[in-house]
């Protein structure tokens, strides 16, 4: 019974109309985001922990010793969501990519008729989901006990600067996959990741000695925009520094944001495309025994 | 078997550095048929498909998919691959991968009629992960299938699967053939080739060194093999002209013959009372070994 709707239904040519184009896309996106959910070692770390961490520091912490202070409450809130934006895109990206490339899934998929943009598009729609879930996780204990007060707008506004925010660490991810093998991959996540974190100044302001190095950290970009838009000052700037996070327009940390994403994105892009040749290249030596010279 | 050609490779080279994957490879697959690849590990079978496949470029030469580059998703979308080696999501269930894959073509199966078509059925809420090897296997020919694809790349498919699955997957590559499909086959088991190729291609270092149907193959090697239940010994038989290696199995003797008619000649005279007396043509086991000793050599 199979087998005749098999054969009465081949394609008779292989155009794809826009709607079923779209709906490839969507389905691409739609299983990113439920086997991302469904890890564990994914889900938890990335959407437990960002919550967590801002109740235990940025609300009971810093809210006591501040003794519920405005202003510290909004440092608290952007520096904490910023956080949370970082993870699932260097991760989500960085392992997910190496592991799927080691794998074979990659090519698989590149040989199977895949519409090319759809395997990074997925992912980057995983990852914005992602940093919609945290930003929702962040906003509630704020406002319920966190002394966070914003309007609707910068609400909004930091949550869309931070969704966005999140593609360039899909890019430093992305770039870091498509380098190293799925077992070392977790290992230069974590170097990019770990002083990218510390030099962002989110979580205590930095010695003037150390401060040129923030500028190396799209984190602390991303959080001067935020900061500027809930009217708050940087942890620096509060303790009385005056280093970098005094100076630079919200349109230049911007810029810096896009450009990273745009060049680590591009440079990830080229070695995709051209890499599974050479991948085949290294498996290809082992199997051959025979001398090539009859 | 109309004979138009679905992906075609022409004087195709390819190196991996001082490897040579591919040397001038023309290779073609017909509308309708069951095109088996053979060779030895390194014969060039994964880089000829990848070639197909468009997942690399050609050194020298050019290789065509539905008369396009294989680069053109409008051809790939009338193909269905199943590779060696390959991981698909953990955490996606057997349904959901095959639902992903539908997506990708313009007129797919329903998930639950390519479950159906390889019986996978009750694997369909299972997440990947879980699965036996063999279960994977499974399933990675179920989103091979799902597209209806015209022409369907099977890279060693029977791997890690028990003897009813393999049962199973050679019936479903069967009915795809007869119902029109083209497929590309390689394999390690000679058997499966011989079962179910039409047209069997052996490559050796990067070249094709033998061409023809699974019979044609045979009859381009000269050896027989006659077994037979005799009180001649095993040594005395082997130093006879004609004869290139004896084994026993229990009281049968099995003699690989480049002459069968002088050897069974000789068999009778020196032992009246000669028992079980068969004599084959040789598998596409030995006609592959022969072949690809040659060429070797």
């Amino acid at each position: 019974m199979n087998a005749t709707t098999f054969s009465a239904a081949l394609p008779r040519h292989a155009a794809m109309s826009g709607r079923r184009l779209f709906g490839a896309y969507l389905a691409e996106a739609k299983y990113e985001c439920l086997r991302a959910l469904r890890a564990p070692a994914f889900a938890i770390p990335f959407l437990v922990l960002p919550v967590a961490l801002y109740v235990l520091f940025g609300i009971l912490m810093a809210g006591s010793m501040s003794h519920g202070d405005a202003t510290v409450a909004r440092i608290m809130f952007v520096n904490w969501s910023v956080f949370g934006m970082m993870g699932p895109g260097m991760f989500g990206f960085g392992i997910f990519v190496a592991q799927e490339r080691d794998h074979g899934l990659l090519a698989l998929k590149r040989a199977l008729p895949m519409p090319p943009a759809a395997y990074l598009l997925a992912k980057m729609f995983m990852t914005m989901t992602f940093a919609a879930i945290i930003m929702v996780t962040l906003i509630v204990p704020g406002l319920a006990f966190g002394h966070l007060r914003l309007s609707v707008g910068q609400f909004l506004a930091v949550s869309l600067i931070n969704i966005f925010g999140s593609l360039p660490f899909c890019a430093i991810g992305l770039f870091v996959g498509t380098l190293v093998s799925a077992k070392s991959a977790p290992a230069f996540v974590n170097l990019a990741y770990l002083p990218m974190m510390h030099l962002g100044g989110l979580f205590y302001p930095l010695p003037k000695s150390v401060q040129p190095l923030e500028f190396l950290s799209p984190a602390f970009y991303l959080a001067k925009l935020g900061l500027r838009v809930a009217g708050a000052p940087s942890l620096d700037q509060i303790s009385g520094a005056s280093g970098p996070s005094s100076y630079g327009h919200s349109t230049l940390y911007a810029a810096v944001l896009v450009a990273v994403t745009l060049l680590l994105g591009a440079l990830a892009i080229r070695r995709l495309t051209r890499g599974i040749g050479q991948e085949r290249a290294h498996k290809l030596p082992q199997a051959v025994s025979v001398p090539s010279k009859a | 078997m109309n004979g138009e050609s679905l992906a075609e490779l022409a004087g195709v080279s390819k190196r991996y550095g001082s490897v040579v994957a591919l040397d001038g490879l023309d290779l073609d697959v017909r509308r309708g048929e069951l095109l088996a690849i053979l060779g030895p590990n390194g014969a060039g079978k994964t880089t000829a498909i990848s070639l197909l496949l468009g997942l690399q470029q050609p050194d020298t030469g050019k290789a065509s998919l539905f008369h396009q580059s294989p680069q053109k998703l409008e051809a790939r979308r009338q193909v269905g691959v199943m590779m060696q080696e390959v991981t698909l999501a953990e955490d996606l269930r057997v349904r959901e991968h095959i639902d992903l894959i539908g997506h990708y073509y313009p007129d797919p199966l329903s998930p639950e009629a390519a479950m159906e078509m390889t019986r996978t059925t009750p694997l369909a809420a299972r997440p990947y992960g879980k699965l036996s090897a063999g279960q994977k296997r499974q399933v990675q020919f179920a989103v091979a299938v799902c597209g209806r694809p015209k022409l369907l790349f099977l890279d060693e498919p029977t791997v890690g699967l028990d003897v009813q699955a393999r049962a199973v997957l050679w019936e479903t590559i069967r009915s795809l053939v007869k119902q029109g499909s083209s497929i590309v086959l390689t394999t390690h088991y000679l058997e499966e080739a011989q079962a179910l190729a039409d047209r069997v291609v052996v490559l050796a270092k990067g070249r094709l060194i033998a061409s023809g149907t699974v019979s044609e193959m045979r009859a381009l090697v000269s050896r027989k093999r006659i077994t037979c239940s005799t009180t001649l010994t095993f040594e005395e038989i082997a130093t006879w002209p004609g004869v290139e290696s004896v084994t026993r199995d229990r009281e049968l003797l099995h003699i690989t013959v480049t002459d069968a008619e002088e050897v069974t000649r000789r068999l009778v005279i020196a032992d009246p009372k000669v028992r079980d007396l068969e004599v084959h043509r040789a598998g596409l086991a030995e006609a592959f070994t022969e072949l690809t000793q040659e060429s070797a050599s």
